[in-house]
This record gives structure tokens, C-alpha cells and sequence, in this order.
């Protein structure tokens, strides 16, 4: 699936004209195809691995081509690295290993043949020039074996976040020789506690606790709510532009949606009962949540204003944390219906509630339910498993459930990535409680928070 | 597809905005929730019941004089809260029934707020840490009702009663035991209108 011959230049301008409206602070004007030196009418562009291996991808530090861009370099290199190893489609060489290979400053010095007995299937060659405040980025990918140049991009704009370059060109190559949505520009959210403020108050003991978000690989940790209140259960909507979470800044929660570019805040519930746990539907229009309203916890969806609530669920036990399925036909939930303290997890239609079915049969204790994003079609939620939580992953085709974390610390909270391959969780292995980032294999594990507590992430698209 | 140039504006203006309330406290530390062990495959034990509720509700009032009504009357909201002559109910692991310790102070409360009829409560549920963070929202928000319906079978307008759960997010006491858990599964009045 990956052999597709292409012709290369039409390519590469079709995918610089994708890229126009993707990267930041990127004038269009600057950019050009480079490497058209390159005559060839016909090339590989994707490159294999030996024997149907993983190709095995090198990238040495970017040349900065003034001194101030050093560190600019520096950094693409290394988290394009890092972005690249977290997909696990390439094998990526350790950059510790590639001081045998003579140091290339320009593309036409690349030592093929060096990089070639380093057992590299792909190199980069970039170079970073900064002006100012602004830099412009140049990449190639080199076929090592035939020397040719498969990948060829350049970026200009602000200097302030390199990393943000690194994560364009990840998902750009992941995309072209892999066919795969990359996470490199995800980011995500979740609460944090790490100010260490005391809420204002009667009651002395209580922190406050504010929602963040980061870059997916958690750099860049930014607050976006100030309150000083307890602000809980974020989510994102599909566009990533908005994060809709419950704040108790009026006593009872309220579910707000935050325009995080915009500094524009929504009161979506706008007064009415206690709201928890918003979730957007796929589409962005609805977003579901639970309510006490009508006098007893139970799962609504409304349109993304406010408008038209309608009523899911109606019954006497506690019915929370809903999860919308990829196709936005159906929700899952939490329900405790067959006992206090042994939720389980639910299945119903989100049109109108109907064709209530239950999931988990072989749990003693499952909640916050996170459905995949297709092709993957599987519910990832808290399981009890002795006194604490792990987290689980049930297939929703074939009803297996296989298990991600062992009882390392208690794992809670499971938020899938958009292309389905991780899931951010929280867990007590590392101290306090901390969000992580996991392969879906249960492999890769990436500690994401350290300060303060952090819980309750959401993945952005 | 949404541009990005915007996106990175907003967020240098976002980080600005943040960068004054960011500067960290001392940290303390969080103690690790005691590990499960690693053979374990039981679903959890169901813990020894937690000590008599009275003896918890003693534990959880500073010493204070005894109320008089007009004391009690000129009292600001926040005086009211910080010495509040409604007590916490509690509530056994994994359960949203008040049992007869439970009643008694919820009945004790209604007494107090048919004295002072303008009052209005909002009633709120917490939870202890065992359960998962999501769940507990929905259990503390059972808590909440229970104790909410029961008022109001003793003739309290339910017009007087909000009720909101705080989940497991606001432990009472931060130790991780038995007795802490037991003094964390609660319902907490607060006084928000007189």
C-alpha cells in the first residue's frame, strides 16, 4: 500500500499548496518547491526498510546557517525526532550514533555512503536561517539507497516556537510515506492543580484547580482558565479551536465552552442545575453532559449554544460520563443501576436514548468510557482491577477487552488520540497523579505533567 | 481548515496573560494512594465501616459557643459557613442511602432551617478517592439528592435545596486511610442564601 508511484514534482506542489493553509505565520509567497533539480521523471517516493522492515530513519541536527539559529536547529532536530520515534511506523536511529557520519552543510554533501553503513534508509537534510524574529526552514528527505530526494518543504515564520516546525514536518512526512494522520500538532487538555492556590472561602481546605493545555507531547503547558475556582472535565471540539469544561465558579457547575484563540467564553448550561462532563459530538454541533436538572444525575445533549436539551437517560441510579461514538449515532455511558459504587458501562442511541444495551459484563467496576476514532472500533475505560484502576481497552466487533496499564499506581481516565494509536490516561506511578501518554498496544509510555496533580485529559484533533 | 496564524497569535497573548499567576508555590507533595497489590485480582475489599458519624461530625467542628438565635441571625453567610450550625451527613463506601446516623443529622438540620425559613442550601456531595474521578461526580451528586429528597420529606421546600457534587475533587482530609475516607464520603451544607 505504500509502493504507489508518484510523479514527484506534481506532488510536492500539490502538497505545498496543503500546506499553505496549515502552518502558522507562513507566508505563502516564500515558499517554493526546492530539489526540482531533480530530473527524474518518475521516483519512489515512499522508501521501505529492508526486508519489509520498518525503514530506519536518521535525523542529524538542521544546519543553522547563522548563529542565532542554533538553537533552532537543534530543537527541530531533536523533536522531529521525537515526533517521528512516537508513531512507532519508522525505526528511528539514536542521534547519539551519528558522530561516525561526517557533517553535512549543504544537501549536496550528504554522505550517502556513511549514513548507508549506519544502516540508514532515510536522512534528513535541513537547514534553519533566522532573521530576526522570523526563521525559514529548509528540509529534505533523501532516499539513502538511490540518493534521492523524496520530501522537500520549506517554512518561513516566527522564530518563537521551533518545535512547531518539527511537529508540521512530522505529520507532513508521516502523512506522505505513511498515509498516517500524525499527532504531532495535537495538543491536550486537562486540570491541574499545580498553583497550589486555596479557593477563597469558608472552607480553607479546598484547591483550586484550573484547566491547561499543552502541545500532545507536553511541551508548552499553558493555563486557559483563571478563576481561581474549581474548573473540571475538559473537552475538546473537533475543530481543536474550543475547550468545553464544567466550572463551579457560580456554586453550581456550569458548562463553559472557551474559544482558547479567541478569549471568548460561553455559558452554555447558563444557570440551570449542576452540569458536569461536556463531550462535542463528531460533528461540533451537540455536546453532551450530565445534569441533575430534572433532580437526579442523568445524561442530556444540547446543541452547542445552549439550545434545544433533550433528555437521554431516566433512571433513579447515577448516569454519567458520556462518550459519543465516531459517527455521532450513538453515546456510551457510565450507569450505576446495578449497584452503588459498581458502575458499568452502557450503550444508547443519541437521538432520542432508545436501545439501551450494556458493555462491560466481566467488570466489578468500569467508568469514563472514551470511544475510538475509526478505523479502530473499541471503548477505552477505567477498570477496577484490585483496590485501584487500570486502564482497559474493549473491542466493540469481537467484545474482547485487553488490558493497557498493571496495576502500576491507579491508571484512570483514558482519552484517545484522534488517529486512534494512544491514549492519554492519568496515573499514581510517578507521585502525586500525573497524565501519561500510551501506545494502544500498551507499549511507549510518555509521562506528560510533573507538577502539581494533573487529571481528567482530552486529546485534541 | 482553520488558520494557524491566528492560533499562534492568540496563544503568545494567552501565554502573556497566564505568565503572572504562573509562578509556582513551594510544592508539596502529593503522597502516593497506597499500591495495590500486584497478585490481587479480588474485586476491592469492602473496608472495615467507618467510625460513628457523631464522633466524625464533633471532629469536624471547630469549638464554637452555643448558638443563640440572634447570634445566628446577624451572622454574615461566610460567618455562617465557617461555624455552621448544620452538620455533615456521611455516608458508607459506595453507598447514596443515609442511614440512621445520617438521618438524624439531616433531621437536626431541617429543624434549624425551619427556624430560619429564608435560608437556602446548597447541599454538596463528595466522595472518597477509591472510586474513579468521573463516577464520583455522579455518586457525590447521588449523596447530594438523597439528602436533598430527605428534607424534603420532612417539609422542607425543595425550592430550598441545590444540590452540586464535587466528586472526589475536594477531600476533606487529605490522608489516605480508612478514617480519612470515611470522613470524606459526605454531604456538606452550605448556607447560600438568608
Amino acid at each position: 500500500m505504500h509502493t504507489t508511484r508518484l510523479r514527484m514534482r506534481g506532488t510536492i506542489l500539490a502538497a505545498l499548496t496543503a500546506a499553505v493553509s496549515l502552518w502558522p505565520g507562513l507566508n505563502p509567497a516564500t515558499m517554493q518547491a526546492i530539489g526540482g533539480q531533480n530530473q527524474q521523471p518518475e521516483i519512489e517516493l515512499v522508501i521501505g526498510g529492508d526486508g519489509g522492515a520498518p525503514p530506519r530513519y536518521a535525523v542529524p541536527d538542521f544546519v543553522a546557517l547563522s548563529p542565532d539559529a542554533a538553537e533552532a536547529a537543534r530543537t527541530i532536530s531533536q523533536v522531529l525526532w521525537d515526533d517521528l520515534a512516537f508513531e512507532r511506523e519508522f525505526y528511528l536511529i539514536p542521534r547519539d550514533t551519528y558522530s561516525s557520519v561526517p557533517a553535512a552543510r549543504s544537501a549536496e554533501q550528504v554522505p550517502f555512503a556513511s549514513w548507508r553503513e549506519l544502516g540508514a534508509d532515510a536522512v534528513f537534510f535541513g537547514t534553519v536561517q533566522r532573521t530576526g524574529d522570523t526563521v525559514r526552514v529548509q528540509v529534505r528527505l533523501f532516499n539513502v539507497r538511490t540518493r534521492q530526494t523524496v520530501f522537500a518543504k520549506e517554512y518561513s515564520g516566527t522564530a518563537a516556537n521551533p518545535r512547531l516546525y518539527a511537529h508540521t514536518l512530522a505529520d507532513e512526512v508521516h502523512l506522505q510515506q505513511r498515509a498516517l494522520r500524525g499527532v504531532a500538532r495535537t495538543k491536550l487538555s486537562f486540570v491541574s492543580d499545580r498553583n497550589r492556590e486555596r479557593l477563597v472561602g469558608p472552607i480553607d481546605n479546598r484547591e483550586v484547580k484550573e484547566i491547561y493545555i499543552s502541545d500532545y507531547d507536553g511541551a508548552n503547558q499553558r493555563r486557559i482558565t483563571t478563576t481561581r475556582q474549581l474548573n473540571i472535565t475538559p473537552s475538546w471540539s473537533p475543530d481543536a479551536r474550543a475547550v468545553a469544561y464544567s466550572s463551579y465558579r457560580n456554586v453550581a457547575p456550569q458548562i463553559f465552552i472557551s474559544l482558547i484563540y479567541q478569549g471568548v467564553l460561553e455559558n452554555a448550561t447558563k444557570g440551570i442545575g449542576s452540569n458536569y462532563m461536556p463531550v462535542f459530538s463528531p460533528d461540533g454541533t451537540k455536546i453532551a453532559f450530565m445534569s441533575n436538572r430534572d433532580g437526579n444525575p442523568e445524561i442530556y445533549v444540547m446543541n452547542r449554544d445552549g439550545s434545544n436539551v433533550r433528555r437521554l437517560t431516566d433512571h433513579p441510579a447515577g448516569d454519567g460520563s458520556p462518550t459519543w461514538s465516531p459517527t455521532g449515532s450513538q453515546i456510551a455511558f457510565t450507569s450505576d443501576r446495578t449497584g452503588t459504587g459498581r458502575p458499568q458501562i452502557y450503550i444508547i442511541n443519541s437521538a432520542d436514548g432508545s436501545n439501551l444495551r450494556r458493555l462491560t459484563m466481566n467488570e466489578s467496576y468500569a467508568d469514563r468510557p472514551t470511544w475510538s476514532p475509526a478505523p479502530f472500533n473499541e471503548i477505552a475505560y477505567s477498570a477496577g482491577t484490585g483496590a485501584w484502576y487500570d486502564v482497559k481497552v474493549l473491542d466493540l466487533a469481537t467484545g474482547t477487552v485487553r488490558q493497557i496499564t498493571f496495576s502500576e499506581g491507579s491508571n484512570e481516565s483514558p482519552a484517545y488520540s484522534p488517529n486512534g494509536k494512544h491514549l492519554a490516561f492519568t496515573s499514581t506511578r510517578a507521585g502525586g497523579t500525573q497524565v501519561f501518554t500510551i501506545g494502544r498496544d500498551g507499549r511507549g509510555l510518555k509521562q506528560i505533567t510533573r507538577s502539581g496533580n494533573n487529571t481528567m485529559p482530552a486529546w485534541s484533533q | 481548515m482553520i488558520s494557524r496564524r491566528g492560533v499562534v497569535a492568540a496563544l503568545a497573548v494567552l501565554a502573556v496573560m497566564a505568565a503572572p499567576a504562573c509562578s509556582r508555590r513551594s510544592k508539596v507533595p502529593v503522597p502516593l494512594p497506597p499500591q495495590p497489590a500486584p497478585t490481587q485480582t479480588q474485586p476491592p475489599a469492602v473496608p472495615p465501616p467507618p467510625p460513628p458519624p457523631q464522633v466524625a461530625v464533633e471532629d469536624l467542628q471547630p469549638s464554637s459557643p452555643p448558638l443563640t438565635e440572634d447570634s445566628v441571625a446577624n451572622r454574615s453567610l461566610d460567618e455562617l459557613n465557617r461555624n455552621s450550625p448544620l452538620q455533615p451527613a456521611f455516608f458508607g463506601t459506595d453507598s447514596a442511602d443515609l442511614d440512621d446516623a445520617g438521618r438524624a443529622v439531616v433531621s437536626n438540620n431541617v429543624d434549624v432551617m425551619k427556624k430560619y425559613s429564608q435560608w437556602v442550601v446548597t447541599i454538596e456531595g463528595h466522595c472518597d478517592e477509591r472510586g474513579t474521578a468521573e463516577y464520583n461526580l455522579a455518586l457525590g451528586e447521588r449523596r447530594a439528592v438523597a439528602v436533598k429528597t430527605y428534607m424534603v420529606s420532612l417539609g422542607i421546600g425543595p425550592d430550598r435545596v441545590r444540590t452540586v457534587s464535587y466528586g472526589k475533587e475536594f477531600p476533606f482530609d487529605q490522608a489516605h486511610s480508612d478514617e480519612a475516607w470515611s470522613r470524606n464520603r459526605r454531604a456538606h451544607f452550605v448556607i447560600t442564601a438568608k
